[in-house]
């Protein structure tokens, strides 16, 4: 089995999530990752806001921030120009990275700045008690909502995309084997990147939709998760409800503090 | 803890009760059926079946579940 054990904080375990949660399925995948691209734990700063997978940084020995809600991708920017050379990862979630972090999601994209938002997308706002976030599905029901949201759903992936991300990926974790790989592709980008992870939230977001235990949850994963490829062959009426998966934005792109440095030496000189 | 183990295969699965929450994730995607919940904890029963496809340590949120592949 793989030795989870040299990352983490094991003195703050068992994890604060919920039973079923499936944050610690992402944390997992993300150490699979970062172990394959083999960096030191020195080398890494995560950096997070608040909300339940802001909580993950306390989990894991590296150097890690936790800091305002909504504010990580700020945090990181700073951390990043300080320091070009360390690895910036953000752990959010929907409502800490685009509703009140929404302007720092769009801009840190728009300059590029090397810097990987691992997103956990699980429809609400489950730490504060399941109101409403910005991608709660119309119709669904929170603590906010009762009779159903009224409201659209961002599209956070295309978000990222739309704003100028390097890399954008999107995942269930039903399938942490193929999520750990695209984490692991994020990580190695130079430039934004963003890896969307749907993830069951049995308590807040699934008891109040029909979907009461964990397993009813990751079995709605299991069946909503279409493959980029495949999607592509169904009509717009098919995908209502679908979870589109895949890479969905692979590019090279000027990145922001090598422009940076660039310019500095360019003015010195 | 609880230990099982089988020669054939020779894949040994641990359970961590104290990190455990009983959400059954890992009985329920098991593709061999190895394990059940027996008290509120996953209890290996096949270990005959496991063909070390470690689907139940990936999908494990809470670090509970362990799969080894023994060299004896």
């Amino acid at each position: 089995m793989f030795d989870y054990g040299a990352y983490l904080r094991k003195d703050k375990f068992p994890l604060i999530w919920c039973s079923g949660c499936g944050d610690g399925i992402a944390l997992k995948a993300m150490l699979r990752a970062i172990d394959r691209i083999g960096l030191s734990k020195d080398e890494i700063v995560m950096v997070s806001g608040i909300g339940c997978s802001s909580r993950l940084p306390g989990y894991v020995d590296f150097n890690t921030l936790h800091t305002t809600h909504g504010r990580a991708i700020a945090f990181a920017t700073g951390v990043k120009m300080a320091k070009p050379e360390l690895t910036v990862i953000v752990v959010t979630g929907d409502g800490d990275a685009t509703a009140i972090g929404g302007n720092h999601y769009i801009h840190a994209a728009r300059r590029n700045i090397d810097l990987t938002v691992i997103l956990f997308n699980n429809w609400i706002y489950g730490m504060t008690g399941g109101q409403v976030s910005p991608t709660t599905p119309f119709g669904k029901r929170a603590s906010t909502a009762p009779y159903g949201s009224t409201e659209n759903a961002f599209n956070i992936s295309g978000l990222a995309e739309a704003a100028g991300a390097s890399f954008v990926a999107r995942e269930t974790v039903f399938r942490p084997q193929v999520l750990d790989k695209f984490i692991e592709k994020a990580i190695r980008k130079k430039g934004f990147s963003v890896v969307e992870v749907f993830t069951p939230c049995p308590t807040t977001y699934g008891r109040r939709n029909k979907m009461r235990s964990v397993i009813e949850m990751m079995n709605w994963l299991k069946d909503h998760a279409v493959p980029k490829s495949r999607a592509e062959k169904m009509d717009p009426q098919e995908l209502e409800e679908k979870i589109i998966t895949g890479v969905l934005v692979d590019l090279d792109l000027p990145e922001y503090t090598e422009e940076y440095q660039k310019l500095i030496d360019r003015v010195k000189s | 803890m609880t230990e099982k183990t089988a020669k054939k295969k020779r894949s040994r699965i641990v359970v961590k009760r104290e990190w455990c929450k009983n959400c059954a994730i890992c009985v329920e995607f098991c593709p061999k059926d190895v394990l059940v919940m027996k008290d509120g904890f996953p209890e290996v029963v096949h270990i005959e079946n496991c063909t070390l496809c470690q689907l139940c340590e990936l999908r494990c949120p809470d670090f509970a579940i362990e799969v080894y592949e023994d060299e004896t």
